[in-house]
C-alpha cells in the first residue's frame, strides 16, 4: 500500500446479510482516480448492494472498506459525501414533487447567511451545469418528476460532478433509457474519467460496460465471479461470461420447439460468441 | 435557444412531454389556489344568505375563529408537508395550559414561572413524539394515535387528582396574569374593528412560516423529507432530526394555544382539546397540503383556517342549525381533496 498512491476505494472480502439473506459475500474491488470500474451481474446479483455499502447507506458486515488508504465504515451518506463519494442511485434519490433546482441542491444547499438560500445562484448554477451537460431546461422551477428519466439521470450526475465528486457511482444509469440517453450518459461517465474522477458504473448490459470500462467485476448471486483488466477480455467473452454461455444454449433448446425463429437467432447468437464448445 | 454548448456533446433536446406551463398554469397549480377559490366562493355564499355576515364584528368573530384553529394549523400543516401526522396535537394544547395554570398555582409562582415552564414541558412532549416515531419506525399515525390517549387520560387524572375537581381553579389574582393577558389573549382595535391579538400573532406565524419553508434550508428538507424520505437520506438531508423538529414545531403552537386558552378564560377544562386535532388536519388539508407528504404550503393551510372560520361562524349568522357545521366541514374535506388528487396527477411522475 505505500509503494504506490492508494486507491480512492478498495474494498477487501466484503460481505454483507440482510437478516438470514446473505446479499453479497467476499466481494473484492478497486478504484483509481481516471478509472472506470464496471460492475456487471444479474438482478439480484448484488450489485446494488455492494455500492449501498461503498456509499454509505449500508455497513458491510465482514471485510474492510478503505478509502484512500484509510479503513472507514461509514455511519450515513452524508459521511460518505463529505469524502468525496457520490452516489447516483437507480432510484435517482430525487423528490418528484420539487423544482429541478431544488433536487440538484438538497442536501447541499448554497446559502446567505444563518439558513436563507441563495436561490437566485442555485437556479442559474443548475441551468448552467445541465447547459454543460447537453440539457437545456427551459425551467428550472418545474417538479423534477416531469423529465424523462435520462434528464433526472443527467441532473443527478451533474448534481455529483457538481459537488466536487472524487469517486462517482452510478447505479444502472442506463437501465431505463433508449439508446441516444443511454449515449449521453456513457459519454458523461468518460468525461467525469478524463476529469479524473474514479467511476464505479453498475450495469447489466455488457455492450455499455464495454466501451467506457478500465475494469469489470462480474457478481453472480453475491459473489464476485470474475476481475478482469480491459485488456484480459473482449465484448464477447465478457457477455458469454455475463449470460453465463450453458444457460444460454440450455434456454436456445427449451426455445427450440416452441419458437423456431427465437431459437435460431439465440444459436447464432451462441455461436457468435464461440460458446458452442460450453 | 440559441445557447452555444461548450462540451463537443450534442445538445438533448427536451422530450416533447415537457411543454412550458403557461402563467396561468402555473397559478393553478400552487398548492393554495383551490383553497382561494373555495373561500371566495364561500365570503359570497354567506355575504348573501346571512344578513348580519358583512359586518364588522361578524368579521372579527370569524378572524378570532380562524386564528385560534390557524395558529394550530401552520405547524400541522408544516408536519404534513414533512409527511406526517400528530393526532395528539388537540390535547397537548389542553395538557400545555393545564402545566402553566397548575404549576403557578400550586407552588404560588409568578404566572411567567408556569408559562416557561410549559413551553419546556410541551417542546418535550413534542420531541418524544418525534423520537418515538423515529425510533420506532411505525407510522406517526399510529405513534401519536397512542401519546393522544395518553395525554388525554393524563389530563383528567393528574387535574383531578390535584385539584379535586375536572377544571383548575382561576388564577386571574395571580402575580403576572394580566401582563400574560396582554400577551396571549387581549384585544385591540385596528381600522376600527376589535381584533384579538392572536389574529396577529397567527398572522405572524403563518409569515414566519413561509419564509422557512420557501426561503430556508430547513423548509427544503420539510419538503424533501414528505416527498421521499429515502431520497433525502441518500443525499444527506438529516431526515430524523427534521422529523423531530417537525413534531416539535406542532407542540411550540400547542404551548401557544393553550396559553391563549388558559389566559382567555383563566381556568382550564381538563377535558378540552380531544377532536380538535381533526379540525387543523381539515385546515392544512384544504388549504392545499397533501395527506402523503411533500406539497403544501403554510397560507393554503391560513386561507384553510378561515375557510374553517367562515363556516363555523356563517351557519351561525346565516340562523341555520349549527348542527350541520361538521357535516359541510366533511363536504368541503372530500372536495379539497379530489382537487388536491388532480393537483398531484398534474405534477407527479409522468412516466
Ligand atoms: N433490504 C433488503 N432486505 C432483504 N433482502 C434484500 C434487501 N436488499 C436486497 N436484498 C436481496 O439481496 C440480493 C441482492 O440485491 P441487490 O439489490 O443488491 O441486487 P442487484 O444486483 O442490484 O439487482 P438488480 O439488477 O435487480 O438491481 C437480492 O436477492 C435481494 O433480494
Ligand atoms: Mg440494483
Amino acid at each position: 500500500m505505500s509503494e504506490t498512491r492508494a486507491p480512492l476505494v478498495r474494498l477487501a472480502g466484503v460481505g454483507k446479510h440482510y437478516g438470514n439473506i446473505i446479499a453479497l459475500q467476499d466481494v473484492s474491488l478497486e478504484v483509481s482516480a481516471g478509472e472506470v470500474v464496471c460492475v456487471l451481474g444479474d438482478n439480484g446479483a448484488g450489485k446494488s448492494t455492494l455500492i449501498k455499502i461503498v456509499s454509505g447507506l449500508h455497513r458491510h458486515d465482514s471485510g474492510t472498506y478503505e478509502v484512500s488508504g484509510e479503513e472507514v465504515r461509514f455511519g450515513s451518506p452524508r459521511d460518505a459525501l463529505d469524502r468525496g463519494i457520490a452516489t447516483v442511485y437507480q432510484d435517482l434519490a430525487v423528490v418528484p414533487l420539487m423544482p429541478v433546482w431544488r433536487n440538484f441542491f438538497l442536501g447541499s444547499e448554497r446559502r446567505r447567511g444563518i439558513g436563507r438560500l441563495d436561490i437566485d445562484f442555485m437556479r442559474r448554477t443548475t441551468k448552467s451545469e445541465l447547459l454543460e451537460m447537453g440539457i437545456d431546461l427551459r425551467d428550472v422551477d418545474q417538479p423534477i418528476g416531469t423529465l424523462s428519466g435520462g434528464e433526472r439521470q443527467c441532473v443527478a450526475i451533474a448534481r455529483a460532478v457538481h459537488f466536487g465528486a472524487k469517486v462517482l457511482i452510478l447505479d444502472e444509469p442506463t437501465a431505463a433509457l433508449g439508446v441516444k440517453q443511454a449515449g449521453v450518459v456513457l459519454r458523461y461517465i468518460v468525461r467525469a474519467r478524463e476529469r479524473g474522477l474514479g467511476v464505479i458504473f453498475i450495469t447489466h448490459n455488457p455492450h455499455h460496460a464495454y466501451p467506457v470500462g478500465d475494469r469489470f467485476l462480474l457478481l453472480k448471486r453475491g459473489r464476485g465471479i470474475g476481475y478482469h483488466r480491459k485488456d484480459e477480455v473482449t465484448r464477447e467473452e465478457l457477455t458469454a461470461l455475463m449470460a453465463g454461455g450453458a444457460e444460454l444454449e440450455q434456454l436456445a433448446h427449451e426455445l427450440e420447439g416452441i419458437e423456431s425463429g427465437a431459437a435460431e437467432e439465440l444459436s447464432a447468437e451462441v455461436k457468435r460468441l464461440g460458446l458452442t464448445d460450453a | 435557444m440559441n445557447q452555444t454548448v461548450a462540451q463537443p456533446a450534442q445538445p438533448v433536446k427536451l422530450d416533447e412531454r415537457v411543454t412550458r406551463k403557461s402563467p396561468l398554469r402555473r397559478l393553478l397549480g400552487r398548492p393554495e389556489i383551490g383553497a382561494l377559490i373555495g373561500a371566495l366562493a364561500l365570503f359570497v355564499f354567506f355575504g348573501l344568505t346571512a344578513d348580519t355576515f358583512l359586518t364588522a364584528n361578524a368579521f372579527s368573530t370569524i378572524l378570532y375563529a380562524s386564528s385560534t384553529f390557524g395558529i394550530m394549523a401552520v405547524s400541522v400543516s408544516l408536519l404534513m408537508i414533512g409527511g406526517e401526522f400528530d393526532l395528539s396535537a388537540g390535547v397537548m394544547v389542553t395538557t400545555s395550559a393545564l402545566v402553566a395554570s397548575m404549576f403557578s398555582y400550586q407552588f404560588s409562582l409568578n404566572i411567567w414561572v408556569g408559562v416557561a415552564v410549559s413551553l419546556a414541558v410541551t417542546l418535550a412532549l413534542g420531541f418524544v413524539n418525534g423520537l418515538l416515531y423515529v425510533k420506532t419506525g411505525l407510522p406517526s399515525f399510529i405513534v401519536t394515535l397512542g401519546t393522544f390517549f395518553m395525554l388525554a387520560g393524563a389530563n383528567l387524572g393528574v387535574t383531578k387528582a390535584i385539584s379535586d375537581n375536572v377544571a383548575t381553579p382561576s388564577i386571574s389574582d395571580m402575580s403576572g396574569f394580566s401582563a400574560a393577558k396582554q400577551v396571549f389573549a387581549s384585544d385591540l382595535t385596528l381600522f376600527g374593528i376589535q381584533v384579538k391579538i392572536t389574529v396577529l400573532w397567527w398572522l405572524a406565524m403563518v409569515a414566519v412560516a413561509t419564509w422557512l419553508l420557501l426561503r430556508t434550508r430547513a423548509g427544503n428538507w420539510v419538503f424533501a423529507v414528505g416527498g421521499s424520505a429515502p431520497s433525502a437520506r441518500a443525499v444527506g438531508v438529516p431526515v430524523a432530526k427534521t422529523k423531530i423538529a417537525l413534531f416539535m414545531g406542532v407542540a411550540f403552537t400547542a404551548w401557544f394555544s393553550g396559553m391563549h386558552l388558559l389566559f382567555a378564560f383563566d381556568s382550564v377544562q381538563s377535558g378540552e382539546g380531544v377532536g380538535n386535532e381533526f379540525f387543523y388536519i381539515i385546515c392544512a388539508v384544504i388549504g392545499g397540503c397533501l395527506l402523503t407528504g411533500g406539497y403544501g404550503s403554510a397560507i393554503g393551510a391560513a386561507i384553510g383556517a378561515f375557510i374553517f372560520g367562515m363556516t363555523n361562524k356563517g351557519i351561525v349568522y346565516a340562523e341555520w342549525n349549527p348542527d350541520w357545521f361538521k357535516f359541510f366541514l366533511g363536504a368541503m374535506l372530500l372536495i379539497a381533496t379530489v382537487v388536491n388528487l388532480v393537483v398531484r396527477r398534474r405534477a407527479e411522475v409522468s412516466e
